[in-house]
């Protein structure tokens, strides 16, 4: 009997450790969004105490590093939400139509090759993508307006926002995909023996039903668009610019938070507290998005029994 | 065979191929209007296979190959310039599996007489919606909920909302493919009440596992076996007195 | 059917008579079926322009980055001695100064070293070129007077002018000279930084998998973490960085531009996709493994150690390879963290300043000089590369040991 005795005794404390072991790993995942939420939340808390909210807020002036210095951001929100706009307005159309094509054209074969490309796309950094916006888009456009007398500039949020809506593409299509495949065939079957044509049976039977699915992909598409930060960076402007005119040159929250960050500023001024502020505004939004996208999909999943998306 | 009755559609020699497979060999036979003609056979015979190219079905699958004609009408349904989807309008299906839309009762049937353009929206087609609804046995049950979503109807329901939505497209012929085999009894009465106040108005044919079923609603009977039809009667006349040995072991559950 | 008396009643409408003349002729499906044609097309046109879009693309950079792997030498005559070891810019006549690289003459006191013979004596030697050399030899745009492009001109045709494999770029670090700067430090970087994120992410995330998937009931608590882990991953990377500033360099005193932050970092970024692989690889084991496993009398953590966790390694390795594409690629983060320094040459240890391969992207997309746009591409070649490679691994380790339950 002893040695069973020991044995079992020694596998019990090996198996506490390791039981330990494995819920301290669970905590530290835990710990990393909070840790994330915290250090920004403390810091913009700081630049708030120094700083009047409303104004960061509602002003139009954002004027760091001087003596009178201002820090209204609702220029750069404008900018931000241009680009975005542009992002999604590639972004959705195309990441959907691929996503259709995939799911309901495509034979198995073209499924098979094209789907891989489309994750390539996704797997370019964004660093690669800005610099061909800047030296690549960016030009174009100035070149292209330029035929019809129109003045764009080299930083027109055009260049960043087209350029961030093919990044997106993916995002978009390989989620929808999912759903559109999701839906049951005999839905689709019931609306063909009625006399609709395929067209219109994924128009009116597929699309809605998959539309939890695609708005989550959306939301997801939308987060990465005001999160998105190379491409901004490198073809982007600087000036924060209240305006609708999308062949001007705009900043956005990221890049703010960059150029508040790089470069030799002491911490604790409010130049460079100011990113934590813009990156506060950022976290609560991509937070809200990113949890209604969620529950959306999840949503989805019971309705169709689904535990593989 | 039936003198006094109009053929309505009318198979000769129909083949059909999965890729190399032969599911279907020459089937030939005349399907009579406003009558209730049931398919039978064991699983695998062919007879949902052969429901579905009435109406075209067969279509969306890459590898099917048909040779041989289906007249309906006078007009060959595999002619070439008929147009798949102008079939399936006039000969509409009923599923296994209830498959509502998600979307409301009243959507459920309005959603392909509106793209037909057979209504426009407004009073014409709520007409119409209560019409199907009420030809389909479930207008007193859903009357007052008709926003509410086809899919929280029970399955019985469920089913007769499909009918309803067939009929709604004002279709000709009726397929049902084993629309009561996921029902219980007392919706499956239901079902079979309302085919035999249907006959009046279409045409139905139903493939069924059921050969009390058969035996209850069927005006004709078709027997299928290993992709040949067998035997194709009056009802009668093959439960009773089949004129083959084949049938008649079926029927009496020798196999099958 | 086709009655002369039918056919003149439908011939005023025009079309085809014969397809008119039959039950299931319906007029609206015509331009049903043209609408049904122009969405298909729609969604052709969409996948056409995302794949035409990758092409021209990939096409791009490799038109741009495929010179940089040639750089232009010539042949002048170098004179070794004590002055011009000194002042390594006698060492080339004038009439050729402008035209050799500046970072070339430094190794003029090395090739004594090592070759004494040299010493005292004229020599013509192969010699790195000026990058505006580089650049009006490739066709680009280049900032060269005409004297100096008319004395290439000739010096060319003499054959003195040769176009060879850049090893530059493989065996430098960045340099504020265009020809002389390369690649390698950023490289050096990027796998330090890796190093310190695998170590880090690859355990946690697999123990909090194992967790999560083998012991955690379904309750409150395990649900947090899950929403927890799925928020995580939708975070915007520049966030990690402000984390990252925030916490491992102004609260830990961590160094600066270090790999070792950076890799932290970006192990916080990778943990969620490792966890979510881990989680699916796990899950697909079947059950029927643990049954057995309990069935003889294995302990909990016996069935995972020596049963579960083999069986779902390979799914686990994939898609820690994809976290690993995907952290080799961000950039955002580590700018916010300083690992945009100027690094000429390569860290020692993942405490020392560093760089890594797109930050070094970037930092080369915004120089004046052309010569730094053909490096860009390069570089950008050499991550896509890589990340292809590495993607490439992790489809093959999918397939190879994809097993059906």
């Amino acid at each position: 009997m002893r040695p069973f005795e020991l044995k079992k005794r020694h596998s019990g404390l090996k198996e506490k450790v390791i039981r330990f072991l494995l819920v301290s790993a669970a905590v530290v995942s835990i710990l990393t969004t909070f840790g994330v939420l915290f250090s920004i939340l403390f810091e913009a808390i700081e630049f708030f105490q120094m700083r009047s909210f409303w104004y960061f807020i509602t002003g139009t002036e954002w004027s760091p590093g001087v003596a009178d210095s201002k820090f209204g951001a609702l220029p750069i929100f404008s900018g931000t939400f241009v680009i975005t706009i542009i992002a999604m307005s590639v972004a959705l159309p195309v990441g959907l139509g691929s996503a259709i094509f995939l799911s309901e054209y495509a034979s198995p074969f073209m499924r098979d090759h094209l789907k891989p490309l489309l994750e390539i796309l996704a797997g370019i950094p964004t660093v690669v993508y800005g610099f061909f916006a800047a030296i690549t888009v960016a030009p174009a456009i100035v070149h292209f307006f330029g035929l019809f007398g129109i003045h764009a500039s080299f930083n027109s949020a055009l260049a960043s926002g087209v350029v961030m809506g093919i990044m997106i593409i993916p995002v978009i299509s390989s989620l929808s995909d999912d759903v559109i495949r999701a839906v049951p065939d005999s839905q689709r079957k019931a609306s063909l023996a009625l006399g609709m044509t395929t067209s219109e049976t994924i128009k009116s039977i597929v699309i809605p039903s998959a539309l939890p699915g695609i708005i989550s992909a959306t939301l997801l598409g939308l987060s990465k668009a005001l999160g998105e930060t190379m491409i901004v960076v490198m073809a982007a402007g600087l000036r924060p610019n209240l305006s609708w005119n999308a062949l001007e040159d705009m900043t956005t929250v990221t890049v703010r938070i960059v150029d508040a960050l790089v470069g030799d500023h002491e911490f604790n001024s409010p130049d460079t507290l100011s990113a934590f502020a813009l990156g506060l505004i950022l976290f609560i939004v991509t937070l809200v998005l990113n949890v209604i996208s969620l529950s959306l999909i999840r949503k989805f999943k019971e309705k169709y029994k689904i535990n593989t998306l | 065979m039936k003198k006094n009755l109009k053929t309505k559609v009318s198979v000769k020699d129909l083949n059909l191929y999965y890729g190399d497979n032969q599911a279907l060999h020459g089937i030939t036979m005349d399907i009579y209007e406003n009558q209730i003609t049931a398919l039978i056979g064991p699983s695998g015979c062919g007879k949902s296979t052969f429901l579905r190219c009435l109406n075209r079905m067969n279509d969306l699958i890459n590898s099917v190959r048909i040779e041989g004609n289906i007249i309906i009408d006078k007009k060959n349904i595999y002619d070439r310039d008929v147009d798949e989807v102008a079939v399936r309008k006039r000969v509409g299906m009923v599923f296994q599996q209830p498959n509502p839309f998600p979307k409301s009762i009243y959507d459920n049937v309005a959603y392909a007489p509106l793209k037909h353009g057979i209504v426009k929206k407004g009073p014409a087609c709520d007409e119409l919606v209560e019409k199907s609804l009420i030809q389909a046995g479930l207008w007193n049950e859903v009357k007052d909920k008709l926003s509410e979503p086809g899919t929280s109807l029970s399955g019985g329901q469920q089913q007769r909302l499909c009918i309803a939505r067939t009929i709604a497209v004002q279709p000709d012929v009726i397929l049902m493919d084993e629309p009561t085999s996921a029902l219980d009894p007392i919706s499956t009465e239901k079902i079979e009440a309302l085919m035999l106040e249907l006959k009046k108005d279409y045409t139905i044919i139903i493939v069924t596992h059921n050969m009390q079923q058969a035996g209850r609603v069927a005006d004709m009977t078709a027997f299928f076996h290993m992709g040949d039809l067998i035997e194709y009667d009056d009802t009668e006349t093959i439960f009773i007195n089949p004129t083959l040995k084949k049938t008649e072991d079926y029927i009496t559950g020798r196999y099958g | 059917m086709n009655t002369s008396k039918n056919n003149t009643a439908q011939a005023d409408k025009g079309g085809k008579q014969s397809a008119r003349n039959h039950p299931f002729y319906d007029p609206t499906l015509k331009s049903r079926h043209v609408r049904s044609k122009l969405f298909k097309l729609f969604t052709f046109l969409s996948i056409t322009f995302a794949i035409s879009f990758l092409l021209f693309f990939l096409g791009d950079m490799i038109i741009k980055g495929l010179p940089a792997f040639k750089q232009t030498y010539i042949e002048v005559d170098v004179t070794y001695n004590d002055k011009t070891i000194k002042s390594t810019r006698r060492a080339i006549d004038k009439k050729y100064r402008k035209v050799v690289s500046r970072a070339w003459l430094r190794n003029i006191p090395r090739l004594v070293k090592q070759n004494p013979a040299l010493m005292g004596t004229t020599q013509p030697t192969w010699v790195l070129a000026n990058s505006q050399v580089d650049q009006y030899l490739k066709g680009h745009h280049y900032k060269l007077k005409d004297k100096y492009r008319k004395l290439i001109d000739t010096m060319n045709q003499d054959g003195k002018v040769e176009m060879r494999f850049n090893k530059i770029f493989f065996t430098h670090g960045d340099s504020k000279i265009p020809e002389n700067s390369g690649f390698k430090s950023a490289i050096v970087g990027s796998v330090l930084t890796l190093i310190v994120t695998m170590v880090v992410a690859f355990p946690l995330g697999v123990m909090t998998a194992v967790y999560l998937e083998e012991f955690a009931d379904d309750n409150r608590w395990t649900q947090l973490i899950e929403v927890n882990i799925n928020n995580l991953a939708a975070i915007p990377s520049i966030l990690f960085g402000l984390l990252g500033l925030a916490v491992f360099i102004n609260l830990f005193g961590m160094p600066r531009s270090s790999p070792l932050v950076g890799g932290l970092t970006l192990a916080l970024m990778t943990l969620p996709i490792i966890i979510v692989s881990s989680r699916a690889a796990l899950r697909s084991v079947p059950d029927s493994i643990r049954q057995a496993g309990y069935g003889l009398g294995l302990t909990r953590v016996q069935v995972v150690q020596d049963h579960v966790l083999p069986l779902a390694f390979p799914g686990i390795m994939t898609g820690s390879i994809i976290g690993l594409a995907q952290a080799m690629g961000e950039t955002a983060p580590l700018i916010i963290i300083g690992m945009i320094a100027f690094i000429p040459d390569a860290p020692g240890s993942i405490f020392e300043a560093a760089t890594v391969m797109p930050a070094q992207i970037f930092t080369w997309a915004g120089m004046p000089e052309r010569a730094y746009i053909e490096r860009t591409a390069a570089g950008i070649m050499v991550l896509i590369s890589i990340l292809i490679t590495l993607n490439a691994l992790a489809i093959y380790l999918r397939k190879k040991f994809e097993v059906k339950w």
